[in-house]
């Protein structure tokens, strides 16, 4: 038998259990139009590497800043305990910048704050990451994975120039 | 519920509440550490350095606390539940020493700095053998609480045809199911990846075979912390309050969401590696906001729980019933305000679950703001609360201050209140998390003016732990003894009959477990497992 009490019981029951579906459905749709939509991703899979042999991967022999149109730099970095290389970055303003980076021991981190560049580098993988660099200043490179005791020493720099 | 099962009680909490000390103290070296004031040196030789100090923090908080307290809870509360002793005693104290000796095996590397490799042990930072043995073991202890459980329910089911499971014993299953479910990925990466590596029976390991398998068990962990506490929100905390719980077969339903959707979610923690494809990691969010659907069912359901309680006390109008619950009770004040502080937790927790928005806190102190919200206070403040009337109970005596254990209650809640938020903040301004902030060589000006804050915050929650810890200890030996009653279980205003069978069947939800990690996992796993050549070495590095 139903009675008055448990149909109000079940009536908001039901107001309730609408909108907690709808809620995340909805969340999910802004982040879909974030990710296809405005292209902002995260990283994928681009291949293993020997971790022994980084500088023999054609990616890594030579470490550093390449330009590979007007206004797109290549970085490519490797991290082992405690230092990048290289770990120190110029790009003019409005540069788009991609990171190709990958560990060469243990699990780091590299992260450039408020520019979108957040990603693990594990010894065996391959990590790309972009970001465009509008405004000219000095932004720290930062290992944010515990490596060791001096894991709070490895860090970097990248400087945005003002274009000339 | 038998003197025996009180017991097995006892002693798992004893061994909780010490690691609990453990956890708070390194964890105020850890605040300090952030506030600039510099205490390693003068903690040589016996904590050597900030990832010493941590790695410790993390291992007793998360791992040694949260889980010796659900196997001393939750077997305690299935035998109520079901009016009968556990099935098997001996196989109770066997588990119980299992863990014990598994945590003895870890904590001697820990203590001793052979195991600085944080609560997580990514490799290839290897620590010593005996540290991953160790966890093991206590892994290996907890299925047979598993074990203990299911035996107990079958007893009672044979006695009991065609009964509903009551709802504590149904939650209590519930939790263990799933989390026996989700050790498996753990289980495989010691057994496999790790403690050969770590015996030097093999040369090297993979680091992103390891992550993975350790996000299988590392994001359901949480859940197995947070259910115990939801528990005691839906089946004690009403009755505590003054009031019933608004339906039962609302949160039967949200329970076997859990169990479902626990498991397949963990590449959510893996966004920001490379060699995962962004397909799984979407898929993998797709099924994270899922979980946020029971997660709103249960935050409904408890909330309207409280609201019966309020109304009962006399409360009225649309907010002002909340100020009529049993504030001066300190076990309720301190499971409402947990579950107050777990709705920004929970929050946070979507943001972090968003494929690219993680990508702004991804392993910053933001994520440390967000745990010390989950497990550091929906879990850790409502296991504090639920000691407030256990503890008198098993121990035949009255607490010993309420006044004290309401003030401890309010002063984690403060505590949190400046921690929390400060570390957020941090993470937001790109302040990565697991380093010795104090000493980087990147500090900027922008994090500077809030650091002082997570010193201060830290302090005030240690100081509440030491209350907790005092008033505790002070119960056991000084008060006289009287017998204390347990709390008893709430009532539901809609409740067990009015739930479908289906909702107290188990193959057909374990076998939907088991197709959508399949779905979730499988591939990639396979994947990573045959194309890796376990070339990592193994390093010591601190």
């Amino acid at each position: 038998m139903v009675t008055r009490r448990s149909t109000t019981v079940y009536l908001w029951e039901l107001a309730w259990i609408l909108p907690s579906f709808a809620i995340p459905v909805g969340m999910l749709a802004a982040l879909a139009v974030a990710a296809f939509g405005a292209g902002i991703n995260v990283t994928g899979d681009q291949g293993r590497i020997d971790p022994r042999r980084v500088a023999e991967h054609p990616l890594f022999k030579e470490p550093g800043v390449v330009e590979i149109a007007p206004g797109q730099y290549e970085v490519r970095m490797t991290a082992r305990i405690w230092s990048f290389t290289p770990n120190e970055i110029r790009v003019p303003a409005g540069s788009t910048v991609h990171f190709w980076a990958t560990s060469q021991d243990l699990v780091h981190g590299l992260l450039i704050p408020r520019h979108n560049i957040n990603v693990m580098l594990l010894p065996g993988q391959i990590s790309h990451a972009q970001a465009r660099f509008d405004t000219p200043g000095e932004y720290p490179i930062i290992c944010h994975e515990y490596c060791g005791i001096a894991h709070h020493t490895m860090a970097g720099k990248i400087i945005v120039e003002p274009r000339r | 519920m038998t003197p025996a099962d009180r017991r097995l009680a006892v002693a798992n909490l004893i061994v909780a509440l010490v690691a609990l000390f453990g956890g708070v103290t390194t964890g105020l070296f850890q605040a300090l550490g952030y506030a600039g004031v510099e205490i390693y040196s003068s903690l040589a030789p016996v904590i050597r350095s900030h990832y010493h100090s941590l790695s410790i923090h993390g291992v007793l908080n998360a791992l040694v606390w949260t889980t010796f307290f659900i196997s001393g809870f939750l077997p305690f509360v299935m035998s109520r539940s079901l009016g009968t002793a556990l099935a098997s005693p001996t196989l109770g104290w066997v588990t119980f020493w299992l863990m014990v000796a598994g945590l003895v095996l870890a904590a001697v590397p820990l203590v001793g700095n052979a195991a600085t490799v944080m609560f997580t042990f990514y490799p290839p930072l290897k620590a010593h053998w005996a540290f991953y043995i160790g966890l093991t073991l206590v892994v290996v202890g907890t299925w047979l609480v598993t074990l203990n459980l299911v035996l107990t329910w079958r007893a009672w089911r044979a006695r009991h045809p065609g009964v509903r499971t009551p709802l504590p014993a149904f939650m209590s299953l519930v939790t263990f199911a799933m989390w026996t479910i989700a050790s498996l990925g753990l289980a495989v990466e010691m057994l496999l990846v790790v403690i050969p590596w770590s015996l030097d029976l093999v040369a090297g390991t993979d680091a992103l075979l390891a992550r993975t398998l350790f996000w299988f068990t590392g994001h359901p962990i949480v859940y197995f912390w947070l259910l115990p506490a939801y528990l005691s929100w839906y089946t004690l905390v009403p009755r505590q309050a003054g009031g019933k719980l608004f339906s039962d077969p609302m949160a039967r339903t949200s329970f076997i969401l859990f169990l479902i959707l626990s498991t397949p979610i963990g590449i959510h923690h893996q966004y920001t590696d490379p060699g995962i494809h962004q397909g799984w990691k979407l898929l993998h969010a797709l099924l994270t906001f899922a979980v946020f659907f029971p997660s709103l069912l249960t935050f409904f359901n408890v909330v309207a729980s409280l609201e019966t309680a309020g109304r009962a006390r006399g409360g009225t109008g649309w907010v002002a019933w909340f100020r009529k619950l049993p504030w001066a009770d300190p076990s309720v004040a301190a499971q409402v305000l947990a579950m107050v502080l777990f709705a920004f937790g929970g929050i946070g927790g979507l943001i972090n679950a968003s494929f690219n928005v993680n990508m702004i806190v991804h392993n910053t102190a933001y994520i440390v703001g967000h745990l010390h919200l989950t497990v550091g206070t929906a879990v850790t403040l409502t296991f504090m609360g639920i000691t407030y009337w256990l503890i008198p109970h098993l121990a035949g005596r009255p607490l010993w201050s309420h006044r004290l254990a309401l003030g401890q209650v309010w002063l984690w809640f403060a505590g949190m209140m400046i921690f929390s938020p400060a570390l957020h903040e941090l993470g937001l301004r790109g302040m990565p998390r697991r380093t010795m902030i104090g000493q980087v060589s990147y500090m900027q000006p922008e994090w500077q003016t809030l650091l002082p804050l997570v010193g201060i915050g830290g302090t005030l929650l240690f100081v509440s732990a030491v209350l907790y810890f005092a008033n505790v200890l002070l119960t056991a030996v000084v008060s006289r003894r009287v017998p204390q009653p347990a709390v008893e279980f709430a009532e539901a205003i809609s409740g067990a009959d009015q739930a479908p069978v289906f909702l107290d069947r188990w193959r057909p939800w374990l076998a939907l477990a088991a197709v959508l990690i399949a779905i979730a996992y499988g591939p990639t796993l396979v994947r990573l497992a045959a194309t890796t050549s376990f070339a990592s070495p193994g390093f010591r590095v601190w």
